[in-house]
């Protein structure tokens, strides 16, 4: 196998990271409509809360995103 | 038949139209990804600027105005970091309109290219410009930090009542988690915007060439226009998707921005 296509493998790879980041956002907005459900008057000020968890939990599969990036161009 | 390129998009050039500039052996031309960071505040400054016009019962433009800077005030800054706020509210809400005005511009002026305007362009798919942003941010927590709290900053990376040992543990992590918010603020704009983009051109790029293969014959070459028609449909979807996008991500990045200010400014408050 040449570099190139070890190189092309690997960022194929790492974007599995990302299947971590879409089951956590699954997750996390499931449980806030669960939440919102249950208690809708509750729902619009934890909103801000969602939107922030939902920043960190992408920042995982941001990494893998930069991993592969690397992996391909650098 | 065009080959499918997806990426030529992010190309930054000289704009043809506008006049060279060299100073001192550096070229110093405009280029698409300045113009659309300068029109994007004209636009802010404009319609702000007509926005702000102090009437008790807001017309159109003010209505427009108040509610973008209530999102900010009312929802971001003043429910996070308390009274305690105030000051930052202009920081969070510029970073704000320049990121969201950015991203829609990428959104709405992308269509310019179909009809040769061939300069629009989307300056938060860039990486130098998302990283002078979040670096922008990072290093005001910093300097906030550092003004507000003077040594006791470093306290950020304890939680209190902790024991000495188990403090050195957390204090790495805590650390490597704050250094590394730039690169994940930075990253997670352009990513977003750069993955959208592509999925956009091309599934665009499967319209023009399945309707190439369609108008090629018939027989079975006319599922070509069946699959030309429905990948116009998930353009139409997607352009949607990333009209929500382009506000979302412009919220999350003021929202971090809040948080992590909050962690500086209430250091220690419990807040």
């Amino acid at each position: 196998m040449d570099h190139t296509s070890a190189q092309y493998i690997g960022a194929g790879l790492a974007t599995m990271g990302m299947i971590g980041a879409g089951a956590g956002l699954g997750i996390l907005f499931g449980n806030y409509l669960q939440a919102a459900i249950r208690n809708p008057s509750a729902a619009g000020q934890e909103r801000v809360w969602l939107f922030l968890g939902m920043a960190l939990t992408e920042s995982m599969g941001i990494f893998a995103l930069v991993v592969a990036l690397l992996l391909r161009f650098v | 038949m065009a080959a499918i390129e997806p990426m030529k998009q992010f190309l930054i050039e000289r704009v043809e139209w506008l006049p060279p500039i060299v100073v001192g052996g550096f070229d110093l031309s405009v280029t698409n990804s300045v113009l659309m960071m300068l029109i994007a505040a004209v636009v802010i400054v404009v319609s702000l600027g007509m926005s702000a016009k102090g009437a008790i019962v807001p017309g159109r433009m003010q209505a427009v105005g108040e509610s973008l800077f209530d999102l900010i005030d009312g929802t971001l800054v003043t429910p996070i970091i308390g009274h305690n706020g105030k000051p930052y509210i202009p920081f969070v809400f510029t970073i704000f309109m320049l990121v969201l005005t950015m991203n829609l511009m990428g959104v709405v002026l992308a269509v310019g290219h179909v009809g040769g305007l061939d300069w629009t362009f989307t300056p938060t798919a860039q990486l130098a410009v998302t990283a002078t942003l979040a670096v922008i941010t990072f290093m005001s927590v910093l300097v906030i930090g550092f003004i507000k709290n003077g040594l006791g900053f470093f306290k950020l990376f304890v939680p209190p009542g902790v024991h000495w040992a188990m403090a050195l543990f957390i204090g790495f992590f805590e650390l490597i988690s704050f250094l590394v918010r730039p690169l994940t603020l930075a990253m997670r704009l352009f990513g977003n915007m750069l993955g959208g983009h592509v999925v956009m051109n091309i599934f665009a790029s499967f319209v023009v060439a399945l309707g190439a293969v369609g108008l090629a014959g018939f027989g079975l070459n006319s599922l070509g226009l069946v699959g030309s028609g429905l990948s116009l449909a998930m353009v139409i979807a997607l352009t949607g998707l990333e009209l929500v996008v382009a506000g979302l991500q412009a919220f999350v990045f003021a929202a971090l921005a809040t948080v992590y200010l909050n962690e500086v400014v209430n250091l220690g408050h419990g807040h």
